[in-house]
């Protein structure tokens, strides 16, 4: 680890003005931060603490019907406020679907946001990567590329982004709270990450020294709680980043489809709206063929970026399929003990083969 | 020196007889308290923190490091390259007997494998020794890397394992296939993994002049002290190694590493302490690792269902410049009855650390394919893959013709299919599913592992208050040794396990071998009994050449000791406290050591083996292909159960490990550069406790006469054999789809 100076302001406008130094980065939980700069992936001259701002660690319930997550709520306060988990379920099911107990206990709202790539070509500090070396060239293209993006990708990154939170909050159209040299400001979330194009080093919308102070909800978000998933497929139960994920809400009107909500997971470097998915469904009843033309829409534009993540295309349709099948069934009275898991709920599936009698 | 004396009385102890009894490991209170010292936290004053710079290329040399810029750094005392090493008494190349592997000690700027040892930082604090090695920087002269199995053209090498054999056959395996009826030939690949124990190698050494000190977790003091004497020229009763405790092993900790000895050679530059302990990816490359196998099947059977021929060929990777060869054929030589069978194996050499023992080395690789191979067989047959099993049950082991030793492998396929409910089984795959409409598929697989022996010694004492001791250079890497070694201590002894002091974890205690091949218990176990039987036989002298004790004369009629007392065999109201023996020749104590090896008369005529059964059941979602192993079932016969709670935690993780090795672990290399990709726990999957199922062990009984002394075959390996192979089945049966490809992801169930 380089020596680094570090800073722990009183306020929101002190943390700002002691970032405004060149190599600064605001430290949350550090959960992702800290091991980037043990393995000398990043080299930040200062960190800034933010954890002890006083003022952003409240989740509040705001009068328009919305909700205003303060940017050092933990993500398990976060998903255990059972109003919250109550109002917005999809969300608090992510929030569960990640990391480990002990990393979700450290890990804050802001610092979720604003977690790096899990491309072991970015984490190999030796690696060619455009990301951490603009110019270097992407390692990854023609490497290992089983958990890459099949969304969004450009020629100069293939990379995806990890997080579970943001896909819900993708698709319930959060607001991103900023705060600056230049005062305050929102920023959608979809707006918020950017795709690679030809400057994957921008990885956000952020401006040298700007701070997230907070993630809102708006509140037509609470709208689709009785009809909210996130479904995450990995390859262990816990403690393992999407290969996919999806968020799916619906609003029902009678037997029909009033709004749908839809996202992906672990496919693009960012969450992944999918816009003309959602039209499709608006006015069509929640069935099957339905769902699959919906997930079909929002993989139109994917194309493969290696051999490995073939497979991801037509796994994203069927998790969206699935997400959107659990969304229809209703959101279930309590959180899965597996949240987001596929083991979690029952589904309803047509059997292709004659079923048998369970197996004690 | 790590001792567990004269606490609190057991739990549950049945008079007269430690073993046999499920006693809660004896040190469990000193690591849940955090009392139990591990090498890293013996930390003296003055001790400095060394830090490993390691290569990030894969072939080729260093051209350059920035020595000027590491030392610059604040804390930085000192940096260790090729140019300044302390100078080697042998060269690390040197192998001057079979069981010696090279080592990568700066002894120039070659580099063989990617995290390979470039240099070593010196420094006050452990944070200015990492950065010191950041500063490093090094330059290289790269060569393209070779890796992976198609790297080259395969060649036979001389032998494998520990210098078996690389081709054994028996009988005609291409007439049996000739005079098969149903055949199958199928290709299985298992990838390289890494043992990832939970405690990284760490050292804290020092000197005092030509002596050396060194705090370190091994399964192997002994050897350790050797190859440390000869590197450094000095005698290895110079060099003291204390390992009381040890995180994990699983075989990498067997023979000493070269960041181990680096430590050493750090601590000799700079006249001080020091403490090395290696990153998590630092573990990938210089500590070892299971190789990856590419093994090819060709089984034929006839009308019965009874295999005609079984050949299996190996083909596997050994490092550039040392031999290990994962011995993945053996389960071929001893499971199934052939009339005729080839067993080959065939390598090549990449740009990686030289692979070594990993939990089942061979075993494990070997088994995944066999059981799976056995399986598409019986298919084949139309047979169910218990019944084909039973069909071609070994009376004698095939490659040999050997009789067993013992083997109830009958017994456990019964047990465990009844527990498992394995008669429900539908024939063909694809055919249940749960109430929540995912895929639920069965599957088996037989457990093996060879009962093995090594050399070892203990020395044991018998004090006149009644109190004993005993010594043994044993070695605890969370398996139970002080708890298990400590009760056949105390039946040794003839005394209650509160009467007993036990001391074991360092090398200056009589040599207990090498803890691994499943052999620890049964090895160091035997010369316990022996040292304690000597001692007794001596307290028995004295006693029946004293006219003043119940049991003069009884020379001839042997004794039994228990509870501190000895006892006339032939009548038990005739018995002397040991105190009163000792207190009456006016003895303080009495002393006796004893050994334990392998019978090579035993050895010449039987076959010696554990077995055991696994039943696994998964669920597979049909849409989305998650995998989960939801029922595991084991039964296992090893010989004697010294301790029955630790035991079944072995098999338990065991079956944990076959889960892993099926479904989870991969080490992910890319191929251009030979580095590493999920070099962390993080990405280097193992199963997490929401992925771990219910499961039984079942012990079932089995006497041998013949093994060892105490009749134990050793429990710390077999259970990965067969889990990941049923599992493997079980997860065709729920699909249709044969993975052959381990491990077994989601991705290749999407159809």
């Amino acid at each position: 680890m380089n020596l680094f100076d570090y800073t722990r302001p009183a306020s929101v406008a002190e943390a700002i003005a002691a970032a405004q130094a060149p190599g600064a980065a605001y430290l949350g939980a550090g959960t992702n931060l800290l091991d980037l700069m043990k393995g000398g992936v990043v080299t930040p001259a200062r960190l800034v603490d933010v954890t002890r701002l006083p003022g952003l660690d409240r989740i509040e319930f705001l009068d328009d019907g919305g909700v205003r997550i303060g940017a050092l709520v933990r993500n398990s306060d976060l998903a255990h406020d059972p109003r919250f988990a109550k109002t917005y379920p999809a969300v608090a099911e992510a929030l569960l679907a990640g990391a480990s107990a002990q990393l979700r206990n450290a890990a804050t709202a802001a610092g979720n946001l604003m977690q790096r790539t899990r491309c072991p070509y970015f984490a190999d500090a030796t690696s060619p990567c455009n990301k951490r070396a603009p110019g270097s060239g992407c390692a990854a293209i023609g490497g290992a590329t089983r958990l890459h993006a099949v969304l969004g990708w450009s020629e100069h990154c293939i990379a995806t982004n990890p997080s579970d939170f943001c896909v819900p909050l993708a698709a319930f159209d959060a607001v991103v709270e900023i705060e600056g040299a230049g005062g305050r400001r929102a920023v959608a979330l979809v707006d918020f990450h950017r795709l690679p194009g030809d400057a994957p080093e921008r990885e956000t919308d952020l401006a040298p020294g700007e701070l997230i102070v907070a993630v809102r909800l708006p509140p037509e978000a609470a709208g689709f709680s009785a009809h909210a998933r996130y479904l995450k497929v990995r390859d262990r139960t816990s403690y393992a980043f999407a290969v996919v994920s999806a968020a799916a809400g619906l609003r029902l009107n009678g037997d029909r489809i009033g709004e749908a909500r839809l996202a992906l997971g672990g496919v693009a470097l960012k969450p992944w709206r999918a816009r003309e998915a959602e039209h499709l469904l608006a006015g069509q009843a929640p069935d099957p063929d339905v769902f699959r033309k919906a997930a079909d829409a929002a993989l139109a534009g994917a194309k493969p970026s290696g051999e490995a993540n073939v497979f991801k295309i037509e796994l994203a349709r069927r998790i969206l399929v699935r997400a959107l099948t659990l969304a229809a069934a209703g959101t279930p009275e309590r959180l899965p003990a597996l949240p987001a898991s596929p083991f979690a709920a029952p589904f309803a599936v047509p059997s292709p083969s004659p079923a048998g009698a369970a197996h004690g | 020196m790590a001792e567990i004396a004269l606490t609190s009385a057991p739990q549950r102890a049945r008079h007269g007889s430690s073993m046999g009894q499920p006693l809660t490991r004896r040190d469990g209170p000193l690591k849940v308290t955090g009392r139990a010292t591990f090498a890293a936290d013996n930390v003296a004053d003055g001790t400095l923190h060394a830090a490993l710079c390691v290569a990030r290329i894969a072939r080729g040399r260093v051209t350059h490091l920035d020595v000027a810029a590491a030392e610059a750094h604040p804390g930085v005392v000192a940096v260790m390259t090729p140019d300044n090493a302390p100078a080697l008494a042998q060269h690390p190349d040197d192998k001057p007997h079979g069981f010696i592997f090279r080592l990568d000690l700066l002894q120039d700027s070659a580099v063989r494998y990617a995290n390979q040892p470039i240099a070593v930082v010196i420094a006050e604090t452990l944070e200015a020794a990492t950065e010191g090695a950041r500063l490093l920087s090094p330059r290289y002269e790269a060569e393209t890397p070779r890796i992976g199995l198609d790297a080259e053209p395969p060649f036979t090498p001389p032998g494998i394992g520990v210098g078996q054999p690389p081709e054994e056959t028996h009988g005609d395996v291409e007439a049996g296939l000739a005079a098969a009826s149903r055949r199958i030939a199928a290709t299985y690949e298992t990838p390289a993994q890494y043992h990832n124990a939970m405690e990284p190698h760490a050292a804290v050494a020092s000197w005092d002049g030509d002596r050396l000190t060194l705090h370190t977790p091994s399964q192997g003091m002994s050897m350790a002290q050797g190859r440390l004497a000869g590197l450094f020229g000095i005698a290895p009763e110079n060099i003291r190694i204390e390992s009381p405790f040890l995180g994990g092993g699983f075989g990498s900790k067997g023979l000493i590493s070269g960041p181990q000895i680096l430590a050493c050679m750090a601590a000799r530059l700079v006249g001080r302490p020091v403490k090395l302990v290696l990153a998590r990816a630092q573990m990938y490359g210089p500590v070892g690792h299971r190789a990856e196998t590419r093994q090819s099947f060709r089984l034929g059977a006839d009308d019965a269902g009874k295999l005609t021929a079984l050949e299996h060929e190996t083909l596997t990777a050994s490092s550039r410049f040392d031999d290990f060869f994962e011995p993945a054929g053996g389960v071929s030589h001893t499971l199934y009855a052939s009339p005729a069978i080839a067993v080959r194996h065939q390598a090549v050499r990449v740009d990686t650390g030289t692979p070594l023992f990993m939990r089942a080395p061979g075993e494990a690789s070997g088994s995944v394919a066999l059981e799976s191979a056995i399986d598409e067989m019986a298919l084949a047959c139309g047979m169910d893959p218990l019944e084909f099993r039973l069909a071609n049950y070994a009376e004698v082991e095939p490659i040999s013709g050997k009789p067993f030793s013992s083997k109830a492998l009958r017994e456990c396929y019964t047990r465990g299919a009844e527990h498992f409910g394995w008669s429900a089984r539908p024939r063909a795959p694809r055919q249940t599913r749960d109430a929540n409409g995912l895929l639920v598929g069965w599957g088996m697989g037989t457990a093996t592992f060879p009962a093995l022996m090594f050399e070892a010694q203990a020395k044991a004492e018998l004090r006149a208050d009644g109190t004993g001791l005993i010594e043994t250079g044993a070695h605890d890497m969370g398996q139970g040794a002080w708890t298990a070694l400590g009760q056949i201590a105390a039946d040794g002894l003839g005394i209650g396990l509160d009467r007993l002091t036990f001391r074991m974890g360092s090398s200056d205690l009589p040599n207990a071998g090498i803890a691994g091949g499943s052999a620890h218990t049964a090895t160091a176990g035997g010369a316990i009994h022996a040292a304690g039987q000597a001692v007794i036989a001596q307290l028995a002298d004295l006693a029946t050449n004293d006219s003043a004790s119940p049991l003069y004369g009884a020379g001839n009629a042997g004794f039994v000791a228990r509870d501190g007392r000895l006892f006339r065999r032939d009548d038990e109201s005739r018995s002397e406290a040991y105190s009163d023996i000792l207190a009456r020749a006016g003895r303080a104590s009495l002393t006796a050591t004893g050994k334990a090896s392998t019978d090579p008369a035993a050895a010449k005529t039987y076959a010696m083996h554990a077995h055991g059964a696994v039943f696994a059941e998964v669920k597979v979602d049909p849409d989305l292909g998650q995998i989960r192993v939801t029922r595991l079932v084991g039964a296992f016969a090893a010989g004697r159960i010294v301790n029955p709670r630790l035991v079944t935690s072995q098999y338990y993780g065991g079956m944990i490990w076959g889960m892993s090795f099926a479904l989870h672990e991969h080490a992910a290399m890319d191929a251009r550069t030979g580095r590493f990709l999920n070099d962390n726990l993080g990405e280097y999957h193992v199963p997490v406790n929401a992925d771990t199922p219910a499961m039984e062990a079942i012990l079932v009984h089995e006497d041998d006469a013949h093994v060892n002394a105490l009749g134990i075959k050793g429990v710390g390996e077999i259970g990965i054999t067969g889990s990941a192979g049923a599992i493997a089945n079980a997860v065709w049966h729920a699909t249709g789809i044969r993975v052959r490809e381990i491990p077994i992801t989601l991705d290749k169930l999407l159809g």
